[in-house]
């Protein structure tokens, strides 16, 4: 896609449904970082930002799924999550990367936040067809 | 539903936070705090997180909302026992606590607590 070489494996779908699959979702990205050999501050970055995007597609997008991702690009292993929902989406996205901007009853740190906290980010949403958010941490 | 003990410790409460947190017991324990407060008249309230793997900006928000709901009684808030990787990454997420005391375990946030206690009775009697 962008001039780089990257194999993928697993591909793991996951449901958003409840505050309780927030925690399960950081539960298995927590085990997937640690299995890859992630240092330890590494893996608690990528399992906050999961904790952020899960809750985001729970109470913005009224639940969705993540889709659990290993790659590999050479040697180098990462871990990619893909958060998808299919909520109201998000009309102004660079508003909504904004630290403190939220709809909700957030602190408004969930997305600029998940960015900072990722080695990628891609954001992909359309008012009324979802949003879907995927971030890739590597090792 | 499960709840979060809260202990009393001198003047102080202590609340060790050892599970992963959802909405529901979040909530639940602004409102036992906030309780406890006002009956037993603690001054400060500590909140160990040394077993939370993970802060992000829900358990920012509980911690925010317990420290301005405990302000609002004269009990000032310390959070201890925060791991290197949790401060690490909270920095970046961009989540400061402000307002919020912090210490490195529960002995050095009793200390802040009772110094704080302390100039406050002196305090006091200068007014006098």
């Amino acid at each position: 896609m962008r001039g780089r070489r990257e194999t993928l494996s697993g591909g793991d779908l996951r449901e958003i449904r409840s505050s309780d699959d927030v925690v399960r979702v950081r539960q298995e990205v927590r085990a997937r970082a640690q299995a890859l050999g992630f240092s330890l501050v590494d893996q608690t970055k990528i399992v906050t930002a999961a904790s952020e995007l899960a809750r985001n597609a729970l109470d913005y997008g009224g639940g969705g799924t993540v889709r659990f991702v290993e790659v590999r690009n050479g040697a180098r292993a990462g871990l990619r999550l893909e958060f998808e929902d299919q909520g109201p989406g998000i009309p102004d996205i660079d508003q909504a990367l904004r630290d403190g901007f939220t709809t909700g009853r957030g602190l408004g740190l969930g997305l600029g936040g998940a960015r900072r906290l990722s080695n990628e980010f891609e954001l992909v949403s359309q008012p009324g067809q979802g949003t879907r958010v995927t971030i890739t941490r590597w090792k | 539903m499960n709840r979060i003990p809260i202990l009393r410790l001198g003047k102080a409460l202590l609340v060790t936070i050892q599970v992963d947190m959802h909405d529901e017991l979040a909530l639940a324990l602004e409102e036992d705090l906030t309780q406890k407060i006002w009956a037993t008249g603690a001054r400060g309230v500590l909140i160990d997180i040394s077993a939370l793997e993970v802060v992000d900006s829900f358990i920012g928000r509980m911690l925010h909302a317990i420290a301005s709901v405990s302000r609002v009684l004269d009990a000032e808030t310390v959070v201890v026992g925060m791991r290197p990787a949790v401060a690490i990454t909270l920095v970046e997420l961009g989540l400061e606590l402000p307002g919020i005391r912090t210490a490195l375990d529960v002995e050095r946030g009793m200390a802040l607590l009772s110094r704080r206690d302390d100039e406050g009775a002196e305090g006091d009697i200068e007014r006098r």
